[in-house]
Parts: structure tokens; C-alpha cells; sequence
């Protein structure tokens, strides 16, 4: 009987089946050359030649000797390549009295930007900490304030620093830069910090608080090896920030001193002699490698660190 | 009978809301005693006062005969389990395990011990060497009982540990949490909203509301005496029948809309008349009758009968009242049948509308 009633259903199923099968089937075809694609890659096309046309210029001047720049064909690429510019921006071209090219500032900024990135995470992030889980009476406040502290042009604190610096007995030297930096990256790292902390489930930091871990213990090996992605991030923020600088750099230290971004523009801005075009070209793409180096190396780190997060527990 | 924990006057207020107000509560040792309440009823919050995450306004507390009122978390011989179970997630389970008891600074091998011990009794040992991301919940929930059991404390602190696992696992742990107070004898205070659980688990049950343990008994006396309407309605399901009653006759009657029924056999206190009292019956303390006996039987229409496999549930209309009644599988009735209720009079209760007290 099931048997018979099978049979009789078959054909019936088989036709429903075959007529389903009728018309479009399978993935739905795409034309490359449709209207709407042309438009989009023709827009985006155009943009991108825009924004890589700056740097186009920069690097084929940088790589032309004097007597070419002088032909003005600012697009056309060198009929001889010659690295000269690039040696005199590094190690011979002048400011001031120094004749030892962007390299003296080079490593200024190096000694300015390393101590003062590490500072200032480790600072905010403690502070980041502090404020998410020891919450002690006017904390709020005590954020609101600093909070408050970036919205202050930093124009109208430079006199009082100077004052203050030189009263410390600190002003015009690297470490006194270095504390400039440091406190000034305080509110937005703390903002960030403490953000991203208080994402991490408050039951894990009771639990540790359970398992008889203090302030420090928590910090160190329950928070730092959850939070390499935001460190990552700060990182990022911080060298970028501090290797661009320049306000902070010419008001607070001395011309030997100068970190390279001011170097730079003296470089730059020189009225002596000759506009060397190639020279300008090659220390403006030194100083901007840095920075450019750091965001493409960490940027990998960025992406392990937010997989390595991904992980919840 | 020595008291494991003893909460005296404890009051904690945030800012200028009061949270918890003179708060007494002994905990004998070996108990296992269950908070249970709504949601935002203090349960949680005298657990994290217990544990000593929060600090408290007023009051003292006291753990195995020691003043703990200002000790560190580390220093009251608690351990706790979470509801999100807050497991390291850096580290592997045996990590997890270790880690309090690297901060108290055990040597190597007393940690490997007692590591090994509570592997052994949660049955995790193959799981030692994985990061929790790579457990289920159950497993996951296991390890985080494990890290209170490597402390060897003498008391456990339980914050809704199964509300994040499915029904299944919930109802296996449960299981298993009994029989890791079986074996282990240690006083254990579980927080908990499911009154199932607290019902099961629990050796005395303290019902939670508005930050005042409103009775605090045995399940069974929770569950058949309950001392006001809100615990009367918060434990059962479906929710004991709740009928607008006045009695009668100084207290040896009441009556029901039209229908006088007899108190006989009512298990309390001096009933008297009152105009406004309520009486709750469970549903399984109802039985349904085709015939009315006069001064015993409620009548009633059949509106829906809901089939739950092991019984069934009789949903019917009385005097303008919905009520519910459990009955047998076989005793099913079709809706709109004329039936006669008759009440189980020495397991209702009866309160006082005004006061919400049971009389």
C-alpha cells in the first residue's frame, strides 16, 4: 500500500521539480562592462591619480639633478637618475651654523619621540585602568577634567609652559620636551584607554580580585595581555603625533636640538642662494618616512592583535 | 550548629540610593543556602558584599568566626563563581586554576596537587592545557568552579553560574553542583532568579525583594507556607491561583463571589473576618470533581486544557476569575465542560489584602 502511494507521487514530484527548474538557475551573471561599473572604476581612477600625483612629483624632482628641475617639466620622470639630493638633505645641507643635513635631526626626534611614546601609554594606560576599575571618589571628575584638557588650543599654554619648564630647570632640553609630550598626550590616550578597558567583562577583574591579585598584578597579567590591539593603537597615535610635531619642538628647545620637522623647514625655507627644488623634495619625503614605516609595520601587528583579541574568553 | 557566615545590620547605599538596609543573615556551616529574587532585588549585591568586591555602608560581616568586614577578597576564605564564568582568556585552564594560588605564593608542587585534585573531581584533567576559547560553556563553567575548589576555601560563592548554559547543560550542572556539596561539605551561597534551581539546590532558601530577605526557610515551607504574597507569587509555575476572598462565620468560612466554602483544616493563624483577604492555592493542591459538594466546591467552565506530557493544565474560568489547575494526564476534559474545583485546605494560604501577610 505505502508502496503504491510512492509510486503515484513520484511522477507528480518529478514534474514539480522540472518545472522549477525552468529559467534563470545558478549564480547571477554579472556584466564587467555596464554603465554603473565604468562611472565607479572612472571615478575612483581619477581620484586616485589626484591624490598620488603630489607624491609623483615629489619623488621625480627629489631624483633629478639642479639643471633638470630647472626645465620645469615638474611631471616628466629624470632622463638621469642621480641620488644626490638625497645624500645632501640626509648628511650636507645647512640651517643655520649646522652643515650636517637632516640627519642631526633625525636622531633628535628619535630621542624625543621613543622616550616620550613609551611614557605617555604607560602612563595613560595605568591611568585608563585606574579609572575603569579602582574607581575612588571624584574620579568622574577628575576625568571630566582631563577630558577637559584637550580641548584647550595648545597656543594659549606655550608662554605658561616656557615658564614653567624654565623654572624646573628643564627648558630647552630633550627631557623637557619629552614631559611636554607625556602630558599632553594624557587626555586622549586615557579617553582611549579607558575605553577600551571598560569593555573587558568587570566579573574578570573581580575574579582576579578573588584570586588575591592587587592593582599591579591585575594590570600585568590580566589587562596588558587583553589589550595589545589598543596599545597597537596608541602606538600609532602617539609616533605619528610626536614625529610631526613642530610647535612644540621650535618653542621648547634649542637649535641643536631641533627635532627634524623643524630642521625641515629650515631646510625648506632657507632664503640663501639657490631654491634647491630636488634637495627640498628629498628631506620632506626622509621626514615623512618615519612615521609612514611605523604605520605599515604596526598595521600588520594591528590586525594579530585585533585576531588574537577575537578570542573571548 | 557553628555559623559558617553571619551578616549583622548590613547596609550598603550608593550615593543616595539604598541598596541593601540592615541586613541580618547566619549561614551554618556545611549550608548551602540560596538568594533568590527578581532581578535588581540585592541578591547579587550581598553576594559581591560577602565576597568583598563592594564595600559596605554599615554593618559587620563574618566569615568561620572572623570579622571579614574590611578584609581583602583574597583574605576571607571565599571562592566564587561567575555567571560570565571570567575565565583568563590568555591563559590555558591549568593557568586559570593556578593563578590564585601563584599569588598566595604556594610552592610548585602543592599547586600541581591541588590543581590535579580538582581536575580530577570536575573531570577536566583533558582540558588542562587549552585556552578557554577552545571549551564549550559547560566546560568553561566547570573550570570556573574549579578555580574556587583549588583554594580549598571554606566557603563558595555562587553568582548565577548557570544562567548562560542551555537547558540541558543547566539542568547537568545543576545535578553536579549538588553533588559537589555532597562530597565537599562546604558551606555555599548561590545567587540565583530560577526558582527550579533554588528549589533543588537549596538546604534553606532566602526569597530577596527590594533589598530585604522577605522569608527565609526550607524549600519546602517556602514553597507550602509562604509568609506574603510576593513570595507566594514569585515560587511556583504556573503561579499559584491568587482568589479576592472574604471570610466569614469569625474565620470558619469565606466566601468566593457567590460560593461559600469552608475553612476547615487551614493551616495558620486566627483567620477572623475581614472584608479584603486573598486566598492562593497552587494548581496541584486543586482537584477537579464532576458532582458539587455544598460548602466544599468551587464551580467552574473549562477554557483551555494545555497537555505538558507528564500532566496537563486545566485553565478555567470560577466566579469571573481565570484559575489554573494541574491535573493527571487521563483526568483531560474538552473546553467549555462544567466542572466543580474542589480546594486542598491544609496546603493554602491564606493573606490579608492590605498587609500582604500570610494570616
Amino acid at each position: 500500500m505505502a508502496e503504491t502511494v510512492a509510486k503515484a507521487a513520484s511522477p507528480a514530484r518529478t514534474n514539480l521539480r522540472s518545472d522549477a527548474m525552468v529559467g534563470p538557475r545558478g549564480a547571477k551573471p554579472r556584466r564587467r562592462l555596464s554603465g554603473r561599473n565604468i562611472m565607479l572604476y572612472g571615478t575612483l581612477i581619477v581620484v586616485s591619480l589626484y591624490y598620488i600625483l603630489p607624491l609623483w612629483v615629489m619623488v621625480m624632482t627629489s631624483l633629478k639633478g639642479m639643471p633638470e628641475v630647472r626645465l620645469g617639466n615638474i611631471f616628466a620622470p629624470p632622463v638621469e637618475i642621480t641620488f644626490q639630493p638625497w645624500v645632501k638633505a640626509w648628511s650636507e645641507a645647512c640651517t643655520g651654523l649646522n652643515c650636517d643635513g637632516l640627519s642631526r635631526g633625525f636622531w633628535n626626534s628619535v630621542l624625543i619621540t621613543v622616550p616620550s611614546v613609551i611614557l605617555s601609554i604607560l602612563v595613560a594606560s595605568v591611568n585608563g585602568y585606574a579609572l575603569v576599575n579602582w574607581r575612588f571618589k571624584g574620579s568622574d571628575l577628575f576625568f571630566t577634567i582631563l577630558i577637559f584638557g584637550s580641548f584647550i588650543p595648545y597656543q594659549v599654554m606655550l608662554y605658561p609652559i616656557v615658564i614653567l619648564l624654565r623654572e624646573m630647570g628643564i627648558y630647552g632640553t630633550l627631557w623637557g620636551l619629552v614631559l611636554v609630550h607625556t602630558i599632553f598626550g594624557m587626555p586622549i590616550l586615557t579617553l582611549l584607554f579607558r575605553n577600551y578597558f571598560s569593555t573587558i567583562p568587570e566579573e574578570l577583574f573581580k575574579a582576579a580580585r578573588v584570586d588575591g591579585a592587587g592593582f599591579w598584578a591585575i594590570y600585568l597579567r590580566i589587562m596588558l595581555p587583553m589589550s595589545l590591539p589598543i596599545f597597537v593603537v596608541a602606538l600609532i597615535l602617539q609616533v605619528t603625533g610626536i614625529w610631526n610635531d613642530f610647535l612644540f619642538g621650535v618653542v621648547f628647545t634649542k637649535p641643536d636640538l631641533y627635532p627634524m620637522t623643524v630642521q625641515l623647514n629650515n631646510i625648506v625655507n632657507s632664503v640663501q642662494g639657490v631654491k634647491e627644488y630636488n634637495v627640498n623634495m628629498a628631506a620632506t619625503l626622509l621626514t615623512g618616512l618615519v612615521p609612514l614605516v611605523i604605520y605599515f609595520l604596526s598595521g600588520k601587528l594591528f590586525v594579530r592583535g585585533i585576531a588574537a583579541g577575537a578570542v573571548k574568553g | 550548629m557553628t555559623q559558617s557566615i553571619s551578616v549583622k545590620d548590613l547596609t550598603l547605599n550608593f550615593g543616595a540610593v539604598s541598596v541593601l538596609q540592615k541586613m541580618n543573615l547566619d549561614v551554618a556551616e556545611g549550608e548551602f543556602i540560596v538568594l533568590l529574587g527578581p532581578s535588581g532585588c540585592g541578591k547579587s549585591t550581598l553576594l559581591n558584599c560577602l565576597a568583598g568586591l563592594l564595600d559596605i555602608t554599615d554593618g559587620q560581616i563574618w566569615i568561620k568566626g572572623k570579622n571579614v568586614t574590611w578584609a581583602e577578597p583574597s583574605e576571607r576564605g571565599i571562592g566564587m563563581v561567575f555567571q560570565s564564568y571570567a575565565l583568563y582568556p590568555q591563559m590555558t585552564v591549568r593557568g586559570n586554576l593556578s593563578f590564585g594560588l601563584k599569588n598566595a605564593r604556594m610552592p610548585a608542587a602543592e599547586i600541581e596537587k591541588r590543581v590535579a585534585r580538582a581536575a580530577e573531581i570536575l573531570q577536566i584533567g583533558p582540558l588542562l592545557d587549552r585556552k578557554p576559547g577552545a571549551l564549550s560553556g559547560g566546560q568553561r563553567q566547570r573550570v570556573a568552579i574549579g578555580r574556587a575548589l583549588v583554594r580549598d576555601v571554606d566557603v563558595f560563592l555562587f553568582d548565577e553560574p548557570l544562567s548562560n548554559l542551555d537547558a540541558k547543560l543547566r539542568s547537568e550542572l545543576r545535578v553536579e553542583i549538588k553533588r559537589l556539596h555532597e562530597r565537599l561539605k562546604n558551606t555555599m551561597v548561590y545567587v540565583t532568579h530560577d526558582q527550579i534551581e533554588a528549589l533543588t539546590l537549596a538546604d534553606r532558601i532566602a526569597v530577596m525583594k527590594g533589598g530585604v530577605i522577605q522569608q527565609l526557610a526550607d524549600p519546602q515551607t517556602i514553597y507550602n507556607r509562604p509568609t506574603n504574597l510576593f513570595v507566594a507569587g514569585f515560587i511556583g509555575s504556573p503561579a499559584m491561583n491568587m482568589l479576592p476572598v472574604k471570610t466569614i462565620d469569625n474565620g470558619r468560612a469565606f466566601q468566593f463571589g457567590s460560593t461559600r466554602i469552608d475553612l476547615a483544616g487551614y493551616d495558620g493563624g486566627a483567620v477572623l473576618e475581614r472584608d479584603n483577604a486573598i486566598l492562593g492555592v497552587r494548581p496541584e493542591h486543586i482537584t477537579i470533581r464532576t458532582e458539587a459538594v455544598p460548602g466544599r466546591t468551587i464551580p467552574a467552565e473549562v477554557e483551555i486544557d494545555e497537555h505538558l506530557g507528564a500532566d496537563s493544565l486545566l485553565w478555567l474560568k470560577a466566579e469571573g476569575r481565570e484559575m489554573c489547575v494541574r491535573i493527571p494526564v487521563e483526568g483531560r476534559l474538552p473546553s467549555g465542560s462544567q466542572v466543580h474545583l474542589m480546594l486542598d485546605m491544609p496546603k493554602a494560604s491564606l493573606f490579608d489584602a492590605k498587609t500582604e501577610q500570610r494570616i
